[in-house]
């Protein structure tokens, strides 16, 4: 069960998000509430166009939510309006984002793109490549460190974006369909391997995934329809 | 980490290509630069050349380099002995074609009195002038070299020396001779031409003319006080030598000079806009990792740095492979193509200032990408 004493790392209050205005408005999110914890890894589920990529992007600080509120870490980012200026930055120290497609950036090697965001984050090139290297080592491409994104294979390039993602050790890691690309076996040691990471580092993971054969990795599934958070599934495991 | 740098590296052979079709739209660029200095310094070398401070024509002309101009041979000696005038020297201009090993040469023929100002000025090979008849110096563009001869009208000359970048406002190369000689060349008929103005009782045509008088003057005369004296003989006219350099550029090579201008001018704009192009090509087909960076926390300055950076590298390689390039076959042109420093910096800054503007175009796509994109639905 999980435990509910636990830091809330990802809080959401009734926020809503919707597209045009009048006979032409779309309410992709409606009155939805979220509170997900430090270690916790939750899915969110959905047919296409339920408003699962909008809560992503929201959380995330892509997109602006029409109304609501929305904590991150501790902190309150968005109450009806961003409170703070620079998200970018917010993005870089709170979040960790891991692709379907990896998206690693094509010429930089798999050591740099871990040290890109480092680098980003005011480490210095040494600093950055040294914690770079010790993150590839820790997810087992340590081997690869050198290799161009195009050289690697699905799932190591897939490990090089995790330790991308969490190479500032940030609270949230928010994933699109993380294992999209990958065979059951390599999807599953991927979310093995998150689990782990998202327990030591008390970091939460939000996972958008239409991946069944991992669902039983997840500490809670909610399902998004039509912009509702109408069943949350819970505890899976 | 340089973005820019790694990106370059990471697809070397397609910026080097890149750069190369820039090198050579930079290479044309240059040589209409150099074609136009060329087309202009050629003008101005045919009347430096002489060092006159004056030229004296036939009245109501502007001079043998703008139209026909005849004055007596015996002028000379009349102005020689004006007040300021230290040399004066008769010289006479005409064009002619001349065989020379199965090919036509045309030649622009200078005819000058030895001793007398209006001769070569530096002979790179060979000597001068020395006997008073039959020998010539030839610009080196002729292709001709000292020992070898040549006809011209009736009689054979002998190459003894050379010259460099002497030749008229048409491109063609300058030979020089006695004023003797080319007098004769200038009026001297073909043997059944001159049966024929025999047969009629005439006589040859020309007699002693030349096509204008170069005087050098004191430098504490005013050229301008000279030329009014010499303009009181209402048979004669006079230029100083600004006037002279004036005359050329404004009546005989302006329509070329605006021509070749304009043509540069429409080569820059079509050069900012293939960069412009390129650029903002490069730019799209990097609008997904633009997103990537923007989503992982990248600032602007860097997406920007990434773009406006691989921007004037582009054009700083473009421009040195055009310049080196230029540099390489100039001499093949069959004008001068003359480059100064000066216009090197001129395209440097043009270039740079193209890539920097080409760039704003990308970088305000780069600034409009929506890291959304990144996250599918």
């Amino acid at each position: 069960m999980l435990d509910d004493s636990r830091r809330v790392i990802v809080e959401i209050k009734s926020v809503a998000k919707h597209y045009g205005e009048g006979d032409a408005r779309v309410d992709a999110l409606r009155n939805l509430d979220l509170k997900v914890h430090a270690g916790e890894v939750v899915a969110l589920l959905g047919p296409s166009g339920s408003g699962k990529t909008t809560l992503l992007n929201i959380i995330g600080c892509i997109i602006d939510p029409s109304e609501g509120q929305v904590s991150l870490d501790g902190e309150m980012v968005y109450d009806n309006k961003w409170l703070r200026g620079d998200l970018r930055r917010l993005r870089l120290d709170k979040i960790g984002f891991i692709f379907q497609a990896h998206n690693l950036l094509p010429f930089l090697n798999a050591t740099d793109n871990v040290a890109l965001v480092l680098q980003l984050a005011g480490k210095t090139a040494a600093q950055a490549q040294a914690r770079a290297v010790e993150l590839l080592a820790y997810l087992e491409v340590g081997n690869r460190a050198r290799a161009m994104p195009a050289l690697l294979s699905g799932g190591e390039a897939q490990r090089v974006a995790i330790a991308r993602a969490l190479a500032n050790s940030p609270r949230i890691i928010l994933a699109d369909e993380p294992t999209a690309a990958l065979d059951s076996k390599r999807a599953g040691i991927v979310m093995d391997l998150l689990r782990k990471l998202a327990a030591e580092q008390e970091a939460c993971i939000i996972a958008v995934t239409h991946d069944e054969k991992i669902l039983d990795r997840f500490d809670r599934l909610f399902n998004l329809r039509d912009g509702r958070l109408e069943d949350i599934i819970g505890d899976a495991r | 980490m340089n973005l820019a740098f790694r990106d370059v590296r990471h697809n070397l052979f397609r910026f080097l290509l890149t750069c190369l079709g820039l090198g050579l739209l930079m290479t044309v660029v240059l040589a209409m630069m150099g074609i136009y200095n060329g087309l202009v310094a050629d003008a101005l070398n045919i009347v430096k050349a002489p060092q006159a401070d004056l030229w004296v024509v036939e009245a109501h002309t502007q001079g043998p380099f703008a139209e026909a101009s005849k004055i007596p041979n015996d002028t000379r000696d009349a102005v020689a002995r004006l007040y300021g005038v230290t040399q004066a020297g008769s010289i006479t201009y005409q064009t002619v074609e001349a065989a020379f090993e199965g090919a036509t040469l045309r030649l622009y023929v200078i005819g000058y009195e030895r001793g007398r100002p209006g001769g070569p000025q530096t002979i790179t090979e060979g000597r001068g002038l020395q006997a008073s008849h039959f020998e010539m110096v030839a610009d080196s563009k002729t292709g001709l070299t000292p020992g070898e001869t040549l006809m011209l009208g009736r009689n054979r000359f002998a190459v003894v020396g050379l010259v460099r970048d002497t030749m008229n406002s048409g491109g063609d190369p300058a030979v020089f001779l006695t004023l003797a000689d080319a007098q004769v060349l200038q009026t001297q008929l073909a043997p059944p031409a001159a049966r024929v103005q025999a047969a009629r009782g005439g006589t040859a045509p020309g007699g002693a003319t030349v096509a204008a008088l170069i005087a050098r003057l004191d430098p504490s005369v005013d050229p301008r006080s000279v030329a009014q004296t010499v303009r009181q003989w209402k048979h004669l006219s006079a230029l100083t030598q600004a006037e002279q350099e004036d005359i050329l550029i404004q009546s005989v090579v302006d329509k070329a000079r605006k021509q070749i201008g304009l043509f540069l001018g429409i080569l820059l704009t079509v050069s900012a806009v293939v960069i412009a192009l390129i650029i903002y090509t490069m730019t799209m087909e990097k609008l997904k990792q633009i997103a990537t960076l923007k989503l992982i926390g990248a600032p602007d300055r860097v997406i920007i740095g990434l773009i406006v950076q691989q921007s004037v590298a582009l054009g700083a390689v473009g421009l040195t492979l055009g310049l080196g390039l230029i540099l390489l076959v100039k001499d093949y042109f069959p004008r001068r193509v003359l480059l100064e420093p000066v216009n090197a910096l001129a395209l440097t800054g043009i270039i740079l200032v193209v890539c920097v503007l080409a760039s704003g175009l990308g970088v305000r796509a780069a600034l409009k990408v929506d890291p959304a994109t990144e996250l599918g639905g």
